[in-house]
């Protein structure tokens, strides 16, 4: 077992981390040792990284515990470079992080510096003579070739950079050329940020945070007006739009809703907002304000020019559509189902109740069972087969269901249905249709030559 | 005096312009037709109890309605109805004569979130009906709920059918009440259509009845029941047996 992470005062007594724990309970026998948890160390981390997502859409994790943030044309939002760093460091900080941060042309150059001259701000093209005195530690490049690079009396980068290319390729490899261009601000290594950058976004910062709801969502609002202008350039419409609330103690929330038809409507778009935070289990809680709102929208579409939509079909179907966004706002897209028929003669699966929002035009046209003028051949109401108990005389067909005795008036069958073989192995069924005494119509189903099931009820 | 009356007489006329018109859907049965001054008010809240056990009959008799009415369907049930009752069937509407793609299927947890569904629904003017489909007798579902749905078909001109199971018809600002359970088919080769024993017991504009209707599942209206098939006089409801012994005469 090795020390993973020191305190300030474990480290001014000697320990480092990667020490033997023995070695360390030698060197301070009253050593307070806590074990390591790796994963929730991720997880702060990507919290704070979403925390981040304020400042900057591209956030890379550098893990154990870094964070890098391109900031290319974000930094003037925040008033400049060195109050944007301020407040990322200060605002860390009070949230009881020990932070280290620095900005440069590049990210690994930035990374070097962070870890060994905090708080520094390079001016554009001077990365290389910034990064040149740092130790070659800074690279965070593996063990054996830091080792090498001491061993060869390279001790900081500049001297390391000394060295021809040539040499330092046949040596140590093409990749630590590169570290060390791109440590210099001689080479670009672009960042992979975690999240995909959206196309469309609109957000708004709050110099007061807001507190209350009316305010979230008017903002909301606004700020669809202005994706709204944003996709309308585009001819596009939104299918998934993400509301992100940066509170001001840096606790994030994100609400998303998504709609059937692209949209652009800001008013449609606050409406599903509304039920979507109405039906909240876990309501916003806005502690002591937000003070960030930003709206993305994550799918959008193309979508058909408004000036289509006059015909009255058209715009009955809209405002159904519209009602279906707003019911799976509230209730979750899987509740809200609309029916497809299936290309199959299985009873129970001739049909499909798929989430209305998503749901492709039938492909299939719907067949009924029935010649015309017949009754019914399929129940209005379907089972999952229940197990019967079947009293069969000469004459009479009786059963049991749900503890009920049922006398069979009328029967017909049986209508033979052939399980599909390339799916399982269940036997054939025979279904009877059966009228009881008082008229209530079921459909049973012969599995076998003794299992009787009831599969559904007519109407 | 006379202009106090000419101003009476605009501003009622005024007021029978601003008021929606009220439509009337005939069932096709013409006795209940007969009860209904017309046929079953448009945009009013209906509610159709189930007689123990005859659940998918009253499910049928609620899809035969919403058929009548016409226009796109939202059904709102909750989520253990499927396993006491079973699950709506597409098929089963199909084979009634409804088409299934006009149908949209609203599964919610609970009794408020029914409620909250079919009053947000109930705006939405380019619906035909909303089912809701009720199991039990929730605390929920009081007055003043039922005064919500119906001022919502009002406005919207939407009609509410409410579906209860297992529940014993009390108060309430309906517009009809049915009491539906199934009633033998006709004799004739080729049984099983769908006939209902259905008791008007509320009728705010009319007289209650009762009727065996069949529902053509081909013209898509309910006419009387085959003459052969035999009603049975609820025991439990001796009054409006006789009403509908007399309204059938």
């Amino acid at each position: 077992m090795r020390l993973t992470a020191v305190d300030r005062r474990a480290a001014s007594l000697g320990l480092h981390p990667g020490l033997p724990l023995a070695n360390a309970r030698a060197i301070v026998p009253a050593l307070k040792v806590m074990a390591a948890n790796g994963p929730a160390d991720e997880k702060l981390l990507e919290a704070v990284a979403d925390w981040c997502d304020g400042f900057t859409p591209f956030v890379a994790l550098d893990p154990p515990h870094g964070l890098l943030l391109d900031v290319t044309g974000a930094a003037h939002l925040l008033g400049g470079e060195e109050k944007m760093l301020e407040r990322i460091r200060a605002d860390l900080k009070r949230q009881g992080f020990a932070v280290t941060g620095a900005i440069a042309g590049t990210a690994m150059a930035a990374r070097a510096l962070a870890h060994h001259r905090d708080g520094i701000i390079v001016p554009a093209g001077a990365d290389g003579e910034t990064v040149a005195p740092l130790p070659v530690e800074a690279l965070n490049l593996d063990a054996v070739t830091t080792h090498a690079f001491r061993r060869a009396g390279l001790k900081t980068i500049g001297q390391a950079a000394s060295r021809t290319r040539a040499e330092l390729t046949a040596r140590f490899g093409a990749g630590m050329v590169f570290a060390l261009d791109t440590a210099l601000g001689r080479a670009e290594a672009p960042i992979s940020p975690r999240l995909p950058m959206p196309a469309y976004r609109a957000e708004r910062r709050f110099a007061e945070p807001v507190v209350v709801q009316d305010v979230l969502l008017a903002t909301v609002k606004f700020l669809a007006g202005r994706l709204s202008k944003l996709l309308e350039e585009r001819g596009e419409g939104a299918r998934r739009l993400d509301a992100v609330f940066f509170r001001a103690d840096g606790a994030i929330r994100s609400i998303a809703v998504e709609t059937g038809a692209p949209t652009r409507d800001p008013w449609v778009i606050e409406r599903l907002f509304r039920e979507k935070i109405d039906a909240l289990a876990d309501p916003i809680d806005p502690g002591f304000g937000f003070d960030l709102i930003r709206l993305e929208a994550a799918r959008a579409e193309p979508c058909r020019a408004e000036a289509a939509d006059f015909s009255a079909g058209e715009k009955e179907k809209k405002e159904i559509r519209f009602l279906a966004d707003r019911l799976a706002a509230r209730f979750g897209s899987h509740r809200v189902l609309a029916f497809r028929p299936n290309d199959t003669h299985i009873p129970e699966a001739a049909f499909v109740a798929v989430p209305a929002q998503y749901a492709e035009p039938a492909t299939l046209e719907w067949e009924r069972a029935r010649g015309k003028q017949e009754a019914p051949r399929r129940p209005l109401r379907l089972l999952s087969p229940e197990p019967v108990s079947m009293l069969r005389s000469q004459d009479q067909m009786r059963f049991r269901w749900r503890n009920a005795l049922h006398v069979a008036r009328k029967v017909e069958g049986p209508e033979r249905i052939a399980m599909e073989w390339w799916h399982a192995l269940a036997p054939d069924r025979d279904y009877f249709r059966v009228e009881d005494e008082e008229g209530r119509r079921f459909w049973l189903y012969r599995e076998g030559a003794v299992s009787w099931f009831l599969h559904g009820v007519f109407a | 005096m006379s202009a106090a009356h000419e101003k009476i007489a605009f501003l009622r006329a005024t007021l029978a312009k601003a008021g929606p018109p009220e439509i009337r859907v005939p069932l096709g049965h013409v006795g209940a037709d007969a009860c209904l001054a017309g046929g079953l008010k448009k945009g009013a809240l209906h509610e159709v109890f189930a007689i123990a056990s005859h659940e998918t009959a009253a499910t049928g008799f609620t899809a035969a309605l919403a058929a009548r009415i016409g226009g796109p369907l939202l059904w709102i049930r909750q989520d253990y109805a499927a396993l006491e009752h079973g699950e709506l069937a597409a098929t089963g509407f199909l084979e009634l004569g409804l088409d299934p793609s006009r149908i949209l299927l609203l599964r919610v947890p609970d009794v408020a979130g029914a409620l909250r569904a079919a009053s947000d629904a109930l705006t939405c003017k380019a619906l035909g009906t909303v089912v809701i489909e009720i199991v039990g007798a929730p605390k929920l579902l009081d007055l003043v709920a039922h005064r919500r749905l119906a001022l919502g078909t009002a406005e919207s001109g939407v009609t509410a059918l409410l579906l209860r199971f297992g529940a014993e018809p009390d108060i309430g600002v309906a517009e009809t009440r049915w009491c539906v359970r199934a009633a033998p088919s006709g004799e004739d080769e080729d049984w099983g259509r769908p006939v209902f024993d259905a008791a008007l017991t509320r009728n705010r504009h009319g007289p209650p009845g009762q009727w065996a209707m069949e529902w053509s599942c081909d013209d898509g209206e309910f006419r009387p029941a085959d003459p052969g098939a035999v009603v049975s006089a609820p025991a439990d409801r001796p009054a409006q047996a006789a009403m509908a012994q007399a309204s059938a005469a």
